[in-house]
């Protein structure tokens, strides 16, 4: 981009790329300002569907006409912030928004039952907060900044899962857990970058990404890239890294593990793809054979592991997040495999496993509202009182098994594709095997909902519509991302495309 | 001279859109049942209503055969090369009319039966069976392994709620049993087979002498057979078949049409699609690769026979014969001749009829007498004669007796098997057929030669109308077969190259 180009009159639609983080950004404050209980929600949801609105052009302009450089102010990388959208982050970005716009009508009911009325507003601010982080770290080019919008982010989730305190005073514990953890999970990533700005003497990711291309790596920036894989593991609750989720999400209120569950830990892995791909370059993955020997064994560890502990909850919020450890192992697998398809299958499992778990801590939610708790003594027989949560449970829960029809099927068939491409024939087999294990956690709640014979008393009341609605369009989208996959694979391809072969060999020159 | 194109003179409806229908129709009448809850009688006419609507939409694309020029769609594409795509193809048809035509049959059995024993829920009940029947339609006529696959963990879902149907823990222990076994062998083991074909040829349509020659060798053919012969586990080929018997806790009418017609015959119509269209008769034979899943069939077939003899409970008894008939099927394909694979196409058919009497007829007698065991059945033969009658048909067409339909496939088996030079096959093939007597006939002639326990005599009578009338048209149905057998062979002939 030449700097003529800079100072001629730009539309609107030039400034995407930061109205999409803008919005909310604002928003969160205003909510604040205005102290309105009533106008909260509609500000917040005005600001997230512009977001999202802002996101889906994005995509659209990006799968279209290539990666898009948005300087902050003018200043022009490398000394400036930019923000560079290519299809990874759109795509991650669509994600985000999306959900975070989808989940907020369902928020209206759940904290109206689990947060007390003074923090009514407070809850939007934070929401708004954290949504802004979570796209701001997918949209930026500029490597300390991701730091930045990772704290704003992270911090506001600490409020948002220690709000469930209502409820149950554990939220306090795991909300701090989360802190201490997260934190340290920071700090490393923190640790990472100075390394990184120590040997580059730049933090824009396209300048260092190409500071290594042309100058080799050194000892330095090994350590940078420990650091910063170790601090990201830790966000995106990679395996033996994942101690504070499960208590997190099964204490936050469920409309903020629905938000997360389906978007925190994927923004951390979407991290974790640019730092590994687009900055370290996969050459370099391929020497340090970290990814491989150190990376996949975790992965199937995680599917494995992870899954095992979910059979045996009782609790099937805690069922949840611990599914959630094991099929972050699948991206992570898809990762490892360092090929496109496998990342394909990474990226595709990423929007996959979002919106699918999305649906199921809603679906969950509902249930809690009629039912009072979330453990299966609990929820027996809900089949008959809530058949519409209760069959949306199904469908979603189905997308989580892989049963073909859905989204969850699309990502295995692609990651065992990946698998028999590159002849690991056992990491196929595990594959299928961990998902016999879905079978049976899943089935465990099915048969719980309908095969059980309902509390005494019992009467058919379903969840109120603005719980449904967004529930339904969470499972409907499992159904219709699993039939129609167009979108998703093509974004999911290009993003791979864009990662492994020389996004940034063609575009460093650009400027 | 314009008007006469074929039997309807113009089509009343082209194939494409029948196809869809066969589908649309137990999806719609699966939701209609679920809206109309409270009204049973109008529910279960309008379910009727339905059979006998798809089942004329099947006799059309039948009566389309050969005077249409769509018969393939494809409905979506999901990845590139991979659609869900529909064809009419003769095994897919004749599946397709046995189901379908079956399905009016039972469903009018199911409502007495439903009605006879008081049993519960008889909307979901309903709901689940319009709903597996339209994924038979679509199983039936899938035109890629994709879709058919697709349609067959449908079919798995749709049926656990009628397997788990009497919500008792001894029902829910075997309806997991029942999907535990049926995905866990459909994901861990055929899915990696679709996936493995798809990634080493890009394709996934069934075509006329398979996709797979030139991209696989040696060892690996086997090994990709073995993967889906076991990953489909509706085959029960042993070990994997154990979910049969445990499907048995389920109401007869669904033991009657899905375990002995439609999810069995599923297993087996994918077996043979998968021999016949993915590998190829010919790459088949030519390889070897189908040589030890001959003996894993010979095995289950001989072995479940045995097993079968050991069974006191009626119904665990059939759902044993059926693995060993089910058997028969593979072995067809397993021995990769002409005959064989015809031979297993046909005896779809004709087992189907066979069993689907003897299930009806073991639902007709818990109607009458609330009895399970054979133990118990001594002397009721003379009191439920039209009952015990249709048993000693359906049995006979089993163990393959002229003249019924079942003396037809075993023929074509054996012809099969000696074409092959598989002497020992057609051992196996007799020594079952003498094992189906000893099973099966022992029913009957206790039945009809022992006594009766004091005062039976005058408590039993015949089971209701509606519960008797179905299994004795299935009777004279494997009656009929055994003439028609010449038009079927006739009908299947292009699936291994021959003319029609």
């Amino acid at each position: 981009m030449s700097a003529e180009a800079l100072h001629t009159a730009r539309t609107l639609s030039d400034h995407l790329p930061i109205l999409v983080v803008l919005v909310p950004f604002l928003a969160a404050p205003l909510t604040v300002l205005i102290g309105s209980r009533r106008l909260a929600w509609p500000i917040a949801f005005g600001a997230a569907l512009a977001s999202f609105i802002v996101s889906v052009l994005l995509l659209l302009r990006v799968l279209d006409s290539g990666v898009i450089s948005y300087a902050i102010g003018g200043w022009l990388p490398p000394l400036g912030i930019e923000y560079r959208i290519d299809a990874a982050n759109a795509f991650v970005l669509l994600l985000v928004s999306a959900i975070g716009t989808i989940v907020l009508p369902y928020t209206i009911q759940s904290i109206k039952n689990e947060i007390p009325p003074r923090h009514q507003t407070l809850f939007y601010t934070m929401y708004l907060l954290c949504f802004t982080g979570l796209l701001g770290v997918v949209v930026t080019g500029d490597a300390f900044n991701v730091f930045v919008f990772l704290e704003i982010s992270s911090l506001s989730t600490y409020v948002l899962v220690s709000m469930g305190a209502r409820t149950d005073k554990r939220a306090l514990t795991a909300a701090y857990d989360y802190l201490i953890m997260g934190t340290i999970g920071a700090t490393f990533f923190v640790i990472g970058i100075g390394f990184l700005y120590a040997a580059t003497g730049t933090l824009n990711m396209a300048d260092i990404a190409r500071y290594i291309q042309e100058h080799g790596t050194n000892r330095t920036l090994e350590t940078a890239f420990a650091f910063i894989v170790v601090g990201m593991g830790l966000k995106a609750a990679v395996y033996p890294l994942h101690l504070w989720l499960p208590n997190a999400y099964t204490y936050a209120p469920s409309a903020v593990t629905s938000f997360l569950a389906a978007t925190a830990t994927k923004v951390a892995i979407y991290v974790l793809l640019r730092f590994m791909f687009t900055i370290f370059q996969p050459d370099f993955l391929f020497e340090m054979h970290a990814v491989r020997w150190v990376m996949m064994p975790l992965a199937i560890l995680a599917m494995f592991a992870a899954s095992l502990i979910a059979v045996f909850q009782s609790d099937f919020k805690r069922m949840l997040a611990y599914s959630s450890i094991a099929q972050i192992g699948y991206i992570l697998l898809g990762i490892g495999m360092l090929s496109t398809t496998g990342l394909t299958a990474a990226i595709v499992h990423l929007f996959n496993h979002g919106i699918t778990k999305a649906a199921l801590f809603m679906g969950v939610g509902a249930l809690v509202l009629r039912s009072g708790g979330s453990f299966y003594a609990k929820i027996e027989g809900m089949g008959k009182a809530m058949p519409f949560t209760s069959f949306a449970i199904v469908i979603a829960g189905l997308s989580l098994i892989g049963v073909p029809g859905t989204a969850g099927f699309i990502s295995k068939w692609v990651l065992v594709q990946a698998a028999i491409e590159q002849g690991y024939w056992p990491l196929a087999l595990a594959i299928v095997g961990s998902s016999l294990l879905a079978i049976i956690y899943v089935w465990r709640v099915i048969e719980t909902l309908y095969m059980k014979q309902p509390a005494e008393g019992w009467t058919r009341q379903e969840a109120p519509l603005t719980m449904l609605v967004p529930l339904w369009i969470m499972a409907g989208a499992t159904v219709w991302f699993g039939i129609d996959t167009d979108l998703t694979m093509t974004a999911a391809r290009t993003a791979a495309d864009g990662l492994l072969h020389g996004f940034m060999g063609g575009a460093a020159s650009g400027y | 001279m314009v008007c006469c194109t074929g039997l309807w003179g113009a089509q009343p409806v082209d194939t494409n859109t029948a196809i869809l229908l066969t589908m649309l129709i137990p999806a719609a009448a699966s939701i209609g049942n679920l809206l109309l809850r409270n009204h049973a009688n109008l529910r279960d006419s309008m379910t009727l209503g339905a059979a006998a609507a798809t089942f004329a939409a099947v006799l059309v694309i039948l009566s389309n055969v050969g005077n249409s020029t769509t018969e393939a769609f494809s409905l979506l594409t999901v990845f590139p090369g991979l659609d869900i795509a529909f064809n009419v193809e003769p095994l897919g048809l004749m599946f397709a009319i046995i189901a379908s035509g079956l399905w009016i049959l039972t469903h009018i059995y199911g409502v007495g039966y439903m009605r006879g024993n008081n049993e519960d829920n008889h909307t979901r009940f309903f709901a689940s069976f319009s709903l597996a029947i339209g994924a038979v339609m679509g199983l039936a006529f899938s035109a890629n392994m994709f879709t058919l696959f697709l349609f067959y963990e449908m079919l798995t879902l749709s049926t656990y709620p009628l397997v788990a149907h009497k919500g008792t823990p001894e029902a829910i222990r075997g309806a997991r049993t029942y999907l535990g076994i049926l995905m866990g062998t459909s994901i861990g083991l055929l899915l990696v087979a679709v996936i493995w074909t798809y990634t080493i040829t890009g394709t996934l349509d069934f075509t006329q002498g398979g996709i797979l020659r030139g991209h696989i060798t040696g060892p690996m053919v086997a090994l990709l057979l073995g993967l889906y012969a076991f990953g489909i586990g509706k085959a029960a080929l042993m070990p994997f078949h154990r979910w049969l018997p445990a499907a048995m806790v389920a109401p007869t009418p669904v033991s009657a049409l899905l375990h002995a017609v439609a999810v069995v015959k599923a297993g087996v119509f994918t077996m043979l699609k998968v021999g016949i269209y993915i590998f190829g008769i010919d790459f088949l034979a030519e390889t070897g690769a189908s040589e030890w899943l001959m003996w894993v069939a010979a095995y289950t077939i001989i072995a479940a026979s045995i097993v079968a003899m050991t069974k006191d409970n009626l119904k665990a008894r059939l759902a044993y014969s059926t693995i060993s008939q089910l058997s028969y099927i593979t072995l067809g394909m397993a021995l990769a001749t002409s005959m064989g694979a015809l031979g297993g196409g046909m005896h779809i058919a004709m087992h189907a009829m066979g069993k689907i009497t003897l299930f009806m007829c073991a639902g007709s007698i818990y109607v009458a007498t609330h009895k399970t065991n054979i133990s118990q059945m001594n002397g009721l033969g003379r009191i439920m004669p039209i009952t015990y009658g249709a048993f000693l048909i359906g049995a006979l067409s089993i163990i393959g007796l002229p003249p019924l339909g079942g003396s037809w496939s075993k023929w074509l088996l054996i012809v099969g098997a000696a074409d092959a030079g598989q002497q020992v096959m057609i051992a196996v093939l007799m020594l079952s057929s003498m094992l189906n007597v000893a099973y099966l006939l022992s029913i009957v002639g206790k039945g009809f030669f022992w006594p009766a326990k004091a005062g039976e005599a005058t408590v039993i009578r015949e089971s209701p109308t509606l519960v008797w009338l179905p299994p004795a048209i299935t009777a004279f149905g494997c009656l009929l077969l055994f003439f028609y057998a010449t038009d079927i062979r006739d009908f299947l002939m292009p699936i291994v190259g021959g003319m029609r």
